[in-house]
């Protein structure tokens, strides 16, 4: 590759930190309050960036950190919090995550959660507390994400009796596609617990009266069948086994794991319905045959737009995974595949769904910011970038195109309604791409078309 | 409904105003409740405020990365030249460096951000843990500017190390250190600088005009379209004009110290308070009257086009009642009074940084039975907001979604706006916002107004 030399600052990054991914995955159990152990503008930065996108109130509790909290310990802030989130908010559940001043002073989480249980345990109604250790020197959102929903499974999953049922873990996806999921799940009358499900927490109706916890999320009680259900599915080919929901399931309680990358685009999609076909033993629905039938159709019509465009896809890995690979069966050229993650994995995930990415002139390229990716942007020439908001500092100084997807959008409307997965998630990423080019070619022409 | 009660450990911080019988002052100045889900930022959100708006240097964030992915281009402070300001940099400090020190990736990020850059100085922010790991931020930045040969300055802004009041005056520290390092040839002694306006949507050019048409010299705005050489020479000027009191109080007090400026406080928004802000200084210049003779015409002529285009809002929005919970206590002060100015009343005023005396005054402003609150949260917010039956909410991103949630109408008056709310113009800008989300047919859908669940 061209530009590899090691730079010491990160500019403009391409990712976020730890933290903000526990915050989001705490928020799709219900009856739950997302609590960062660390100064309290951890929590209103990651309210802030998350408001932005979602445009849902967000309550995230902090131990707010002090002078003496740093020298002394963070238990007794921890305490005090955890009592005061109890009393103010009465949740069923809180998500503590750590921050990087709490694991860099090496408070023992867990030790002092199991002193506050011992404390308070005459008091109001002690919550489920979960602790996801997530420390924001080490990778980044998606990885706190991860850790988060592990975490959740390990402290609430409890052996008990089979059941039909299957736990989903569709890594960090849209509301939106969160309720698609679920209805194909309800199409083929198969119980599922997904977690985690912000699909309402994070894009739900107006409110009557204050909600403390908006309404929404997977019941505790569900997540502690995961560990009695007949199958998990996990989305994602970059999350470590150590760190995998379905693969502690399985480990743990023999569940057995499905993992598999995000399913977009028809192959994609094709992987995941014929999964569950599998599991219950039930066809898909008609529906799904049409929305099937019209996907390849519309691929049929709009294929000379894309055929050969070379464009820079950017984001969470296992999302670029997939992107990469739809795009590929659109005959587009992702000419670079970039990630401000860094599994170690990314290269090797694509090279297993485009086996012929090096003859197609695709580089792949993990740990970048977005200075990075503007400097390749200049070798490679793009037709446009595909990604979330970020990308827009250097697509506007590049006169480079950008199509929005993902986490965050934070310069347009809508952005947690948008869909990304399955048939109809893939349509809708087709007709935007198709519809960028004939808009990209509208403006080049001084003609004025008026059809196009 | 349910009923909501105030946190243990919070009473003292709300108030309802009641003439009929003693009230004690309300508590502010304190540390937010752990888990009270505070409205409030940090230490280095302080400081990233204040210093964000200079345009011509870097500002490189010293720690993992989340403190810099925050507040990438998060605020509408808006520059004339370059723009340096809005690129995001950070260490990205990792696991390795957290237990090895963080100095030499730091020493190597200055050092290739500034050949690259070539910025007119550097603002180093420290964050929480650099405040553990022990890494000499002082030394590394001397050692640098020795080097490069610009100003490298440290900005002691732990996030845990006090609130965001300790780091408005870590960034106030750095600028000191700038102040008066500049040549003052030629300032005259008519001039101001302009500190507390931070440029959100170009506000310092509206307000830097009208000095200018009163024959006042703007020596430098700290920090909105801000300069480095221009912050280098601002103790040539002979009046500080502070308009954002919370943030920038402390270095009009140093400067009036250390080079014997004097400073007025003053605030840019409504009519009023616009209007006193130019009398102001123009009372500081009695020797030449004919600063305040333009002063005098300039809010005539302004208030006489603003005034009829005012009646509209004025009519529509006749007894609506409005929230308010800022940052800075002082904009709180110029708002109820700007409301008034558009019939509207408040039922609920707070903000998160307000000190005693603010509230005092705060207090005596308002009506009785209006809320009164500091460092309030999601869920009193809420709760008095319907309570009071609120119309309007006047806050920042944050606020935002709890007040569409309620079915309330809402302002953003924080430090993402992007259409001015300073200046005459701006009271302009406020009214129409304030009417376009009052009046909007949409809330005849929400519950609280009828609409079904």
């Amino acid at each position: 590759m061209k530009h590899e030399h090691a730079k010491a600052a990160t500019q403009n990054a391409c990712k976020l930190c730890n933290p903000l991914g526990a915050c989001l995955a705490f928020r799709g159990i219900e009856n739950c309050v997302p609590f960062l152990h660390g100064s309290q503008g951890c929590a209103t930065y990651i309210r802030r960036y998350l408001i932005s996108h979602y445009k849902e109130p967000i309550d995230i509790a902090s131990s707010n950190f002090n002078e003496e909290t740093a020298v002394f310990g963070g238990s007794h802030n921890l305490k005090i919090g955890l009592k005061n989130v109890s009393d103010q908010y009465k949740p069923e559940v809180i998500g503590v995550a750590t921050t990087c001043l709490s694991e860099t002073i090496g408070d023992d989480v867990p030790g002092i959660l199991r002193e506050y249980k011992k404390e308070f345990k005459n008091g109001s109604p002690m919550p489920l507390i979960i602790h996801a250790s997530t420390p924001s020197y080490q990778g980044s959102h998606i990885d706190g994400f991860h850790a988060a929903v592990h975490a959740t499974v390990k402290a609430l999953a409890v052996k008990g009796p089979k059941q039909t049922l299957i736990n989903l873990f569709p890594n960090m996806v849209s509301p939106a596609d969160l309720r698609h999921l679920k209805e194909i799940f309800t199409d083929f009358a198969a119980p599922v617990m997904v977690l985690p499900d912000y699909s309402q927490t994070m894009d739900g109706g107006p409110w009557g009266e204050y909600h403390r916890i908006p309404p929404g999320g997977t019941p505790a009680s569900a997540i502690a069948s995961a560990a009695s259900a007949s199958a998990s599915i996990e989305f994602g080919s970059t999350i470590e086994a150590s760190k995998s929901a379905a693969e502690y399931l399985d480990v743990m309680f023999g569940i057995p794991a499905y993992r598999m990358p995000l399913p977009i685009g028809i192959k994609g999609s094709d992987k995941f319905f014929s999964l569950l076909e599998t599991l219950t033993g039930t066809k898909r629905a008609e529906k799904y045959e049409d929305e099937r039938r019209r996907l390849v159709d519309a691929y049929a019509d709009g294929h000379k737009y894309v055929f050969e465009k070379k464009v820079i896809i950017y984001g969470e890995e296992d999302l670029v995974i997939a992107m990469t690979a739809f795009l590929r069966e659109i005959g587009m050229v992702p000419v670079l595949c970039a990630s401000g993650g860094k599994s170690g994995m990314l290269k090797k995930r694509i090279a297993e769904l485009v086996p012929d990415m090096d003859e197609l002139g695709i580089n792949v390229r993990d740990g970048v910011d977005f200075v990075d990716i503007e400097e390749e942007s200049k070798i490679l020439q793009p037709d446009f970038l595909i990604g979330n908001s970020k990308g827009f500092t250097m697509s506007k100084k590049n006169n480079i195109p950008l199509l929005r997807l993902g986490f965050p959008i934070h310069d347009r409307f809508g952005g947690q309604r948008m869909h990304h997965l399955g048939y109809r998630g893939t349509l809708e990423l087709f007709d935007r791409i198709v519809n960028t080019v004939i808009e990209q070619r509208q403006n080049a022409s001084s003609i004025g078309y008026t059809y196009m | 409904m349910e009923q909501i009660g105030i946190l243990e450990g919070r009473e003292r911080q709300v108030l309802e105003k009641n003439s009929g019988v003693a009230q004690a002052d309300i508590a502010c100045d304190t540390s937010s409740l752990s888990g009270s889900v505070s409205q409030r930022a940090c230490v280095f959100c302080g400081s990233r405020v204040v210093l964000y708006p200079v345009a011509d240097a870097i500002h490189l964030v010293h720690g993992p990365i989340g403190c810099a992915a925050y507040t990438w281009d998060i605020r509408g402070a808006v520059s004339s030249g370059p723009e340096l300001h809005r690129l995001s940099f950070s260490t990205d400090l990792q696991e390795m460096d957290v237990i090895y020190g963080g100095e030499k990736k730091l020493y190597h990020s200055l050092i290739e951000l500034i050949e690259q850059y070539k910025p007119k100085a550097a603002f180093i922010y420290s964050t929480c843990i650099v405040g553990l790991i022990g890494d000499d931020i002082d030394a590394v930045c001397k050692k640098v500017a020795k080097e490069t040969g610009i100003p490298v300055l440290p900005v002691h802004s732990e996030g845990f190390k006090g609130t965001k009041k300790d780091g408005y005056k870590a960034a106030c520290l750095a600028l000191m250190k700038l102040i008066g390092t500049g040549s003052t040839d030629g300032i005259s002694k008519y001039s101001i600088n302009i500190l507390g306006e931070f440029n959100l949507a170009g506000e310092a050019w509206i307000i830097r005009q009208y000095y200018e048409k009163m024959g006042i010299e703007v020596v430098s705005t700290l920090t909105g379209d801000g300069r480095i050489d221009a912050v280098r020479r601002a103790h040539g000027a002979s009046l500080n004009v502070v308009q954002c009191s919370g943030s920038m109080t402390w270095l009009a007090k140093e400067m009036e110290e250390k080079y014997g400026i004097p400073y007025i406080r003053v605030s840019y928004f409504g009519i009023e308070d616009m209007s006193k802000s130019l009398y102001d200084v123009a009372l500081h210049f009695p020797d030449r009257p004919e600063i305040m003779e333009a002063a005098k015409q300039i809010v005539s002529e302004e208030v006489k086009t603003l005034y009829p285009s005012l009646q509209k809002f004025k009519k529509a929005l006749q007894g609506k009642k409005a929230a308010i919970y800022v940052g800075g206590a002082f904009k709180t002060f110029s708002l109820i009074k700007a409301l008034r100015s558009i019939g509207m009343s408040v039922v609920l005023a707070g903000s998160q940084t307000g000190n005693k005396d603010d509230y005092a005054r705060l207090k005596e402003m308002c009506d009785e039975g209006t809320v009164i609150v500091d460092d309030s949260n999601p869920v009193e917010l809420s709760k008095f907001i319907l309570e009071k039956e609120a119309d309007l909410l006047i806050g920042g991103v944050k606020e935002r979604p709890i007040a569409f949630k309620l079915g309330v109408a809402f302002c953003d008056h924080n430090h993402e706006r992007k259409i001015p709310l300073a200046g005459f113009i701006g009271m302009y800008n406020f009214a129409l916002e304030v009417y376009q989300s009052v009046m909007s047919p949409v809330w005849q859908f929400a519950p609280r107004k009828g609409g079904s669940l």
